[in-house]
């Protein structure tokens, strides 16, 4: 026997998850939604994900080699993932250039600044999204109207989203109830019949790639399902309270962002709590957020917010709420 | 009896599903030709090392007494073959430490005259508990699961606490081993009057035996002699590592958890393994002590799965020979399983009293992947069984923060190797939660030696 054996500590097995696998499985779970949104806004909806991907491949790339001296890390996937989520939260007309500077902001600002995959307190892709958001306000909010849009904006190119309509509409004085008459009915919102970011409009696929995600053990349900369920609540207790002044609780939960930022943003790894109970805490905080943001905020939208506001307590949530430890218990109780 | 699903216990947080890979289940159990060498160190237990009572050149028999217990927790050491006593030096043994060892040169096969080696079974219990207490120390008996802590000190229950309950661990839910399995099926009738034995040593009227799911053959074989003995009873256990810890498994079957830093008897509950409970019968009942025991050779590229029942001190090279020898894409060997075993530099290291299995390793398994960033997935979290936050352990060891270690319970960790097996950053957890212990333990005894 002269051969070297290898020598190392237990466990000598590995499971089979990988960064990369969880990745890969993320972007799996973005396809039914992408699916959805070419189909309704057209050849743009499939060449601007593209394009965002490589933006964010490209300024991972050199700002790892020129400005950190590190080794590429592009393999773990996570910047596909960063770019798909950034150009699902934009319009489909965006023009490219600002396309790339969302990129930039994202990758550049949202996660390298801090050192890169698993570092970073903020969401990278929407702090891309709110950098756009904030600095080019009226390309980020003329949205293109989807093909079999049938109520009275069916001629125009560019339309408000639902939430837009009815944030306009409170503004200058109209009942909420009579907004709502001119919006898509639930069942074309639950489809994606509506104005809006590329990505969020399909609830029904956005569902579907919750169940991959499920299914694949890439994530759990505390996230999106404490989200979803916060909003439902708290806008439909205001809903009951005065049903003229408040859409109803199923309108909040298929519109704006709330499906795509539940699922696919608030349980971004890196960005959300470590234990079950944290996560929940998190997530009521994104749902309360989302609809104080729309009701009483100055924007039609607030799911971006209440993410990034929620993403700013999780070291503190983490330091917090801890798992319960096996025989924690009262002795001889 | 078939076993039905509603039926399975199992304990309730965290866990994982490795690849079970019971290559040799099937196997039924083989006698390893003898050696012709034997080593046996004198300290094969968690505890101190015993003391020699032989001299070199002297010669022995098998079951003789080679190493007098020395200290509380400690235990006796014996021959297991029969010839002289070359020498008695240091020899690696599978901790990767130099150990004080007898290396006796086998001669024959006489065995100590006061051993029974007959097959008859010894159903009749005579001896008085204290007896049975004595024998199983006078055997040198460990816990053989693995652990090897010295039997009777479980047995003998501190003052002021009192067991109600034993539990045999034929859980085995260490990927590839099948050692309990093969003993649970071969040596049925044995075990359950071991399992008396240790009762009546513990006062305990109540014996649960758990096996988890995957050995329906042992579950139905052993509830079978399980009905015609009264207070035992056999508890069929969910699929799931680590269900055969200690901890989990009185949890999994009693409902009751064991505090931080408290012994199971504290909650009433004393765990012996299959292995261990055989031993304590061949000892009270046969006069042997332990001196072999089934280990499981086994690997993906091993031409012969096997188990065999092995003298304590054969060279491992000598197992695997059995088996086919090793195979030419060899990496790694493991004593143990791949979940908790340790890996060897060298196959002339004896078969201990804790060495369950043998795990051959091809190369392309064998290497350990990059280290790759966290990515706070909480995946070590939610398999923690004990409840620990392994990623937060691990970032404490590496900036040496040791006070919010043991904080943070680090203490706690049973070493299954459930975080490091999950992380898809194949981030070293275990490696540093072991580093985070090892540091608080030597914390620890600084404070006592300031106190005193």
């Amino acid at each position: 026997m002269n051969k070297l054996l290898t020598v190392s500590l237990s466990p000598h097995v590995h499971g089979k998850d990988s960064t990369s696998r969880l990745m890969t499985g993320v972007v799996i779970a973005l396809l039914p939604a992408w699916a959805v949104s070419v189909y309704f806004f057209g050849w743009a909806a499939l060449y601007l994900p593209v394009l965002s991907v490589v933006f964010c491949m490209i300024f991972e790339f050199l700002i790892q080699k020129y400005m950190l001296k590190k080794a590429s890390s592009l393999k773990d996937g996570s910047a596909v993932v960063t770019g798909l989520l950034l150009a699902f939260t934009l319009p489909s007309n965006l023009p490219i250039w600002i396309l790339a500077i969302g990129a930039l902001i994202a990758i550049g600002v949202g996660k390298m600044s801090f050192g890169g995959l698993g570092t970073n307190p903020f969401n990278p892709a929407l702090v891309g999204r709110v950098f756009l958001f904030i600095s080019f306000p009226v390309q980020l909010t003329s949205w293109p109207v989807p093909k079999g849009f049938h109520t009275s904006l069916t001629d125009a190119v560019t339309g408000a989203t639902p939430l837009g309509m009815l944030k306009e509409g409170m503004r200058s004085g109209e009942q909420v109830s009579t907004l709502l008459k001119n919006v898509p009915d639930h069942m074309q919102m639950f489809l994606g019949y509506m104005g809006g970011s590329m990505g969020e409009v399909a609830a029904a696929a956005l569902l579907l790639g919750f169940l991959y995600l499920l299914w694949k053990k890439i994530i759990t349900w505390h996230i999106p399902v404490t989200i979803l369920t916060t909003v439902f609540l708290f806008s439909g207790l205001l809903w009951l309270i005065n049903p003229a002044n408040n859409a109803d609780p199923v309108f909040h939960l298929l519109t704006g962002g709330v499906m795509l930022g539940s699922i696919f943003m608030a349980t971004d790894y890196v960005t959300s709590p470590m234990t079950p109970k944290g996560m929940i805490i998190y997530a009521i905080g994104i749902g309360l957020l989302t609809v104080i943001i729309r009701r009483w905020g100055a924007y039609p939208e607030g799911v971006q917010f209440a993410i990034l506001i929620m993403n700013a307590f999780v070291p503190l949530i983490n330091m917090y709420v801890k798992p319960k430890r096996f025989g924690e218990v009262k002795k001889n109780g | 009896m078939t076993v039905q699903k509603n039926q399975l216990k199992t304990f309730p947080k965290g866990g994982v599903h490795p690849a079970e890979n019971k290559l040799s289940a099937g196997s039924p159990i083989k006698i390893l030709p003898l050696p012709d060498r034997v080593i046996i160190p004198v300290v094969q237990h968690l505890g101190a090392p015993a003391e020699p009572v032989v001299q070199k050149g002297d010669t022995v028999v098998a079951g003789q007494l080679l190493a007098k217990s020395k200290g509380f927790v400690s235990a006796n050491i014996h021959s297991s073959v029969s010839g002289k006593i070359f020498r008695i030096e240091a020899r690696f043994d599978a901790s990767g430490y130099k150990r004080l060892s007898f290396v006796i040169n086998r001669h024959e096969d006489e065995w100590d005259p006061a051993i029974d080696r007959s097959d008859t079974l010894h159903e009749k219990i005579t001896v008085s508990r204290e007896e049975i207490i004595r024998k199983i120390q006078e055997a040198g008996i460990v816990g053989m699961g693995g652990a090897t802590f010295p039997t009777h000190i479980k047995l003998n229950v501190p003052k002021g606490k009192k067991a109600d309950i034993l539990i045999i661990n034929g859980v085995e839910c260490e990927p590839f081993l099948t050692a309990d399995h093969r003993l649970m099926l071969e040596k049925s009738k044995e075990l359950m009057v071991g399992i008396h034995l240790l009762m009546k040593a513990l006062e305990v009227d109540k014996a649960v035996i758990g096996i988890e799911q995957n050995k329906p053959d042992a579950i139905a074989l052993l509830n079978g002699l399980a009905e015609k003995s009264p207070g035992i009873t056999v508890q069929a256990l969910k699929v799931k590592y680590p269900q055969g810890g200690e901890k989990q498994l009185i949890k999994a079957i009693t409902g009751r958890e064991v505090p931080s830093g408290a012994l199971p008897v504290d909650v009433g509950a004393v765990v012996h393994n299959v292995g261990t409970t055989l031993a304590a019968y061949e000892a009270v009942q046969k006069n042997k002590p332990l001196m072999e025991r089934i280990v499981t050779v086994t690997g993906k590229s091993l031409q012969d799965p096997s188990n065999f029942l092995v003298r304590i001190g054969t060279p491992v090279a000598e197992v695997i020979e059995a088996a086919g020898g090793l195979p030419d894409d060899t990496g790694k060997v493991v004593l143990g399983g791949p979940m908790m075993g340790k890996a060897v530099s060298k196959l002339d290291i004896p078969v201990t009293k804790g060495t369950s299995g043998i795990l051959i390793i091809p190369d392309s398994e064998a290497h350990r992947m990059p280290v790759q960033p966290c990515i706070r997935c909480a995946k070590c979290v939610s398999v923690c069984p004990m409840g620990l936050e392994p990623y937060l352990l691990m970032l404490l060891g590496q900036h040496q923060l040791w006070d919010k270690a043991r904080q943070e319970r680090a203490l706690d960790c049973i070493e299954c190797g459930s975080c490091s097996f999950v992380c898809p950053a194949d981030r070293p957890l275990l490696d540093y939660i072991r580093l985070d212990k090892m540091r608080i333990g030597a914390l620890i005894r600084k404070e006592k030696k300031a106190v005193s």
